[in-house]
């Protein structure tokens, strides 16, 4: 019975990778190459499922030693309650964005699907054991294979400029990623004398210069992958080039795996000294508010998605960061509400997230462009992209209702209950996060009020718009389970909270009695939370039943929303997103630096003017693009050395060997 | 006594290849090399029926099959000299003894957990794999740098007779498999590289790059 649950989450995995060799052996017959890939992928992620739930719900832990030849290596997999929640998220992720894969893919005709499908799998089933490893070789041959799966997955529409240098730039920034990591890894396998992770959190490292590097090293390294600013640049450029199912699986989940990187090193290093949680606030609040704002003056609807889970995981950091504060106050509600909220936030944003980029791949599959500008009225075609959409969007505002609203609740409240201390520092925390989540809310807000006013509202603006049909259920009903599992965690909030108790209490290092006395009077609130939500369903439920009583005895005729007058009304007439961001773009132009080009009206009667705006990134601008180039110029001066001449080479190589030689044995 | 002259032979005959241009020379002394490598498992005086086939297996691929091999590419080729190498014959032979100095001072302080038959081999078999890497890195002509492979080879092997109780002569009669096949293809690979551009220079071969 020791080993039964990871054993069957081994198969699980192995189903999936299978999944993904038959479909690239089927490749010439598409529709068989997609089944089985798909079949494999559901099909092992719900078996995966199961040892997943267990863990969470129970506690404990299961775990699989085998020795390896690789030095330092094991194959020493283990299930937690931590690795539990993140394969919970993995795998529900994953069976929806297989599902809709399996359809969506067909868009692209004239491709070889089976590397799309392969790639996908291999994916998955890489994301579940990046997150059971608990040895640092195989942790980072996991995390290696996931990025480069994920790399391939990116450039599958290779043909394309642009996506080819979407993929440079991720891989180049998911390899200097590892390559922290990997110093992380000996740095931690120097201090414990292994590479087992069960050795690291076993010596208990205390606050001290070498701790403090270790945590700085997983920020930044896992910081890449999880799209911390300033290390977000990949982010969106990747989600926009990669297929929309792909984009849903790694924005949702495997950005995730950076987040579960840092909480992993948390529970190696005990005692987090305070400016921990002070950096981890500061850089969640700096990525949350630029991510924000960056989504806003974005014209490319899936670039606008990406921004966001740069958004959110600087929600997440910063939860995070108020449990460290928590843990090193001494506070457990603090610990408590901090990392609940952030890992509730990690679920909540793998549905709403998924769910967006599932929507956005259907408005693209049917309209043809990723141009917010161009799309328009499509709500009137598209009835359940259009209503699950809007769902995901408000969840993803934080608006009460649904699931978003949760998780930040309870890292408010977690930081007002830090204000009411009289801790001075403690005070200062609440505030930054307190006033940081409520920028980011705000403008969240107006951001999808935007990209849902102008794709789904209103008259189509271009010929893309016109006629577009609604997606296939294979695609829609993915999307209707992720909105029904939004609307669930928002009124069944308090169950939701305590089926996480387990995990809670490993990472904040309370014990699970102790977290669910703590989590009691909170349950209570979210229960009142819950039966306001009620009531507001029903007030929409009277509502609509009353308009619909009243409509019934008029007659109802269909016309233009409002003409202005005009005597011939044009649907260029209509607001732009771009005009509709503008106020808040112009109010943060410090930041956004965002080029502008235009031919302004000159006479009373215009004949042309012109407006153009465009925000690039300024991290990469500013920051990288400097960097780079001087490390160009610097390496620049070592091209002698490339002579081309493989003599030369071989000369290089001897003479290293020979100086080795020499060296050693002076 | 025996081994300690075969070792002398080794040391002269690599600075003979060193010191020439002939390609047929370097050809000849490859095959004496072999001559002298099959026979120095055998030459410590113990006749293990074992070592005996190994030996003769060696001779006939080092000394026979190798060289004979070389020499038909050469007949085919029409080349009978290196042209202007990197460095020149006299700096390569100075160098070579410097090589040597190297090769013995490595061996003096080379922590070694078994003690060899005979002190001498292993200065040797270092020279020898040094010589083999200083051909491939400064002669231009693609069969000297078959050669060059073949004399580092040469090296290698001698390493692992002076250890046979550490080494499993399966292991080494894998390698001389690899080698005959590394050989093989070069030989062909040389051929049709001449035939296509008419020269074996590496250095003109470079351009190639797109």
């Amino acid at each position: 019975m020791f080993y039964y649950s990871i054993k069957i989450f081994l198969v699980g995995v192995f189903l999936i990778f299978f999944g993904g060799i038959l479909s690239l052996l089927f490749w010439r017959k598409q529709k068989l190459s997609i089944l089985v890939g798909t079949l494999g992928a559901v099909s092992g992620s719900i078996l995966g499922l199961i040892p997943a739930i267990k863990v969470l719900l129970s506690g404990g832990k299961e775990s699989l030693y085998i020795a390896w030849s690789i030095p330092f290596g094991a194959f020493f997999v283990e299930i937690d309650a931590i690795s539990a929640f993140f394969l919970l998220c993995i795998f529900i992720l994953s069976i929806i964005t297989a599902i809709y894969g399996s359809r969506y893919l067909l868009e692209y005709k004239n491709k070889s699907l089976a590397k799309a499908i392969f790639f996908f799998n291999v994916l998955i089933s890489s994301m579940a054991m990046v997150v059971v490893s608990a040895n640092g070789m195989l942790f980072l041959i996991c995390w290696e294979i996931m990025s480069i799966a994920s790399f391939f997955l990116v450039t599958f529409e290779d043909e394309h400029k642009h996506v080819r240098q979407a993929g440079i730039v991720y891989l180049i920034a998911t390899h200097i990623g590892t390559a922290f990591l990997l110093v992380m890894f000996i740095l931690l396998g120097r201090e414990s004398n292994s590479l087992d992770f069960d050795k690291f959190a076993a010596i208990k490292l205390l606050p001290s210069s070498m701790a403090s590097i270790i945590f700085i090293l997983s920020l930044v390294g896992f910081g890449t992958k999880a799209g911390l600013v300033p290390f977000h640049i990949w982010l969106p450029e990747a989600h926009p080039a990669a297929p929309s199912h792909v984009s849903a699986l790694m924005s949702g989940v495997m950005i995730k795996t950076g987040i579960y990187g840092i909480i992993r090193v948390l529970t190696f290093l005990p005692n987090p000294p305070l400016w921990w949680g002070w950096l981890l606030i500061i850089v969640g609040a700096v990525s949350g508010v630029i991510g924000v704002l960056f989504a806003l003056a974005q014209h490319d609807i899936k670039r606008l998605l990406a921004y966001h889970s740069v958004e959110n995981i600087g929600i997440i950091t910063m939860g995070l960061g108020l449990g460290v504060v928590g843990i090193n106050s001494g506070s457990q509600i603090l610990a408590i509400l901090g990392f609940g909220g952030a890992i509730l936030h990690i679920l909540n944003h793998a549905l709403f997230k998924g769910l967006l980029f599932l929507g956005a791949g259907s408005v693209v599959s049917a309209a043809g462009t990723r141009e917010i500008d161009e799309l328009g009225g499509l709500g009137k075609n598209m009835f359940v992209t259009s209503v699950t959409f809007l769902i995901g969007a408000v969840a993803i505002c934080g608006i009460p209702p649904l699931n978003g609203f949760i998780s930040e609740f309870l890292i408010y409240t977690g930081s007002f209950k830090g204000l009411i201390t009289k801790q001075l520092d403690l005070a200062a925390v609440s505030i930054i996060i307190i006033g940081s989540l409520a920028l980011i809310g705000g403008l969240a807000l107006a951001c999808f009020t935007k990209v849902y006013g102008i794709v789904f509202l209103g008259e189509p603006r271009s010929k893309h718009a016109m006629n577009v049909q609604e997606s296939s259920m294979i695609m829609l009903v993915p999307m209707i389970i992720l909105a029904a599992l939004c609307v669930f965690i928002g009124l069944f909030s308090s169950i939701t909270i305590n089926w996480l108790k387990q995990c809670i209490s490993q990472i904040a290092g309370i014990g699970p009695d102790v977290v669910s006395s703590q989590i009691l009077p909170l349950s209570n609130i979210l229960i009142k939370v819950s039966f306001a939500a009620f009531c507001l369903f029903a007030a929409i439920a009277i509502l609509l039943f009353i308009r619909k009583k009243m409509l019934s005895a008029e007659k109802v005729s269909i016309a233009p929303t409002w003409d202005c007058g005009y005597a011939k009304p044009d649907a260029r007439m209509q607001y732009t997103a771009s005009s509709f961001a503008q106020p808040l773009v112009d109010t943060f132009k410090m930041i956004l630096r965002t080029r502008k080009i235009t031919e302004p009206i000159k006479d009373l009667f215009p004949v042309e003017g012109q407006f153009e705006s465009s925000t690039p990134e300024v991290s990469r601008d500013y920051l990288f693009n400097p960097i780079f180039r001087v490390i160009y110029l610097l390496l620049g001066r070592l091209r002698w050395l490339q002579g081309g001449n493989i003599q030369l080479y071989i000369l290089y190589i001897a003479l290293t060997l020979i100086a080795l030689i020499i060296w050693k044995l002076r | 006594m025996l081994i300690e002259f075969m070792m002398i032979f080794l040391t002269l005959v690599n600075l003979i290849i060193l010191s020439t241009s002939r390609l047929s020379t370097c050809i000849k002394v490859i095959a004496f090399q072999g001559i002298i490598l099959g026979v120095l498992p055998v030459a410590g005086g113990q006749f293990d029926i074992q070592l005996v086939i190994f030996s003769i297996i060696a001779i006939s691929v080092k000394a026979i099959l190798f060289p004979s091999m070389l020499l038909r590419t050469l007949s085919q080729l029409n080349i009978h000299r290196e042209k202007k190498p990197y460095v020149g014959y006299g700096m390569s032979l100075l160098i070579g003894l410097g090589a040597i100095v190297l090769s013995w001072w490595i061996s003096k302080n080379l922590p070694l957990t078994i003690t060899p038959a005979n002190s001498a081999v292993l200065p040797v078999s270092i020279f020898t794999a040094f010589v083999g890497l200083y051909l491939i890195i400064t002669r231009k002509m693609a069969l000297t740098q078959v050669i060059g492979y073949l004399i580092f080879e040469n090296g290698i092997y001698m390493f692992g007779v002076i250890l046979p109780q550490k080494q499993p002569l399966l292991v080494e009669l894998a390698v001389l498999l690899d080698a005959f096949v590394a050989v093989f293809v070069m030989g062909i690979t040389i051929f049709h590289i001449s035939r296509e551009f008419d020269h074996i220079e590496t250095d003109q071969l470079s351009t190639l790059r797109s």
